[in-house]
């Protein structure tokens, strides 16, 4: 079955985005609650198609966390040693 | 052309999005149960060694840090992030309070030595005590070029055009090896340490050294006589007429 073989992947990104959710300004419990809806909204989604645009979408939102901790970090350093 | 050994200082330090806290006696912040995480300028220098890796300019990336035991959190993260191994040199609890860029410039040149070191890449700062030292007293020790606040780097068959950040503008200059660098805040955009990549960083060698292994003194030439806040701003006031506002501007002589 098809989506016998996405599980470890799916398994994978809900680990990838609860490290990354560590870091979260609004702190980790509101993004675990989060990312535990958004997950268990899908639950019963077994079409592989529908699997796999999923699995994009958490990898892009990955991406886009990083970028924001990233931007974050950035900004803030700016602010205090680059005052112009 | 052989390519480079590059050696980089990682310190730990309180996470940056966390609010400092005087301790009551006066004499430091508040550490304990505080996030801690790698020094963001030492981030953006192992970023800079790992991509000169990945350009296959360098042969090796060595983190280093030196501290308490917790430091050695700081060179996973490094290794996590592309560093082939790493150097923890062990310091307790009181000492690693008092301890000065000038004992870290000590033992980092001792490590680049030992290790037969080309490039030696810091952050331009800590955080912490922003003291902006130790890839300047490293360079005099060792006496190699040093090229501080670097935001550019580029090779030039065998040394290194650097360009760096100065008041008002930029500077470039040209620097032979071995050499330390010390990086800017706009030299790159680092690496997020990702899951996969912290659990083979476990795997990778890390080094527990003495200062006395190096012949390194940590003695304290200081005393910490007051740690204060930095002065709170004052309160805004909100007017209600325009008549007001001008009476406020006069009085306060701003008009």
């Amino acid at each position: 079955m098809a989506s016998q073989n996405m599980r470890p992947k799916v398994i994978q990104l809900y680990k990838t985005l609860l490290h990354l959710g560590k870091d979260y300004p609004k702190g980790y419990d509101y993004f675990r609650t989060k990312l535990k809806a958004a997950f268990v909204k899908h639950k019963d989604v077994t079409d592989q198609k529908e699997l796999e645009m999923l699995l994009a979408r958490g990898n892009y939102v990955v991406k886009e966390i990083e970028a924001l901790y990233m931007l974050k970090k950035y900004r803030t350093l700016k602010k205090r040693y680059y005052p112009d | 052309m052989s390519a480079y050994r590059v050696l980089v200082g990682c310190k730990r330090v309180i996470d940056y999005a966390v609010k400092i806290r005087v301790k009551p006696d006066k004499l430091g912040v508040v550490t304990d149960g505080v996030k801690h995480s790698m020094n963001p300028f030492d981030e953006i220098a192992i970023e800079e060694a790992i991509r000169l890796k990945e350009k296959k300019l360098a042969s090796e990336v060595v983190a280093f840090s030196c501290g308490p035991t917790a430091s050695q959190e700081t060179l996973r993260t490094a290794m996590a992030m592309g560093a082939d191994r790493a150097i923890h040199v062990e310091i307790d609890g009181k000492e690693a309070e008092t301890l000065q860029p000038i004992h870290v410039a000590k033992l980092l040149s001792k490590v680049a030595q030992e290790e037969k070191i080309d490039i030696i890449m810091l952050g331009k700062q800590a955080i912490d005590d922003d003291c902006n030292q130790t890839a300047q007293m490293t360079a005099s020790l060792l006496n190699w070029p040093q090229a501080t606040f670097a935001s550019k780097i580029e090779n030039d068959n065998g040394s290194f055009k650097v360009t760096r950040e100065i008041d008002g503008g930029l500077e470039t200059i040209k620097v032979k090896l071995p050499a330390v660098i010390s990086a800017d805040l706009r030299l790159n955009e680092p690496r997020y340490a990702t899951l996969p990549n912290i659990m083979k960083a476990k795997k990778k060698p890390l080094a527990k050294k003495k200062p006395s292994d190096y012949g390194v003194e940590v003695k304290a030439h200081q005393q910490v006589l007051k740690v204060e806040d930095p002065p709170v701003r004052q309160a805004g006031q909100k007017l209600e007429t325009v008549e007001d506002l001008v009476v406020k501007l006069k009085d306060g002589g701003f008009v």
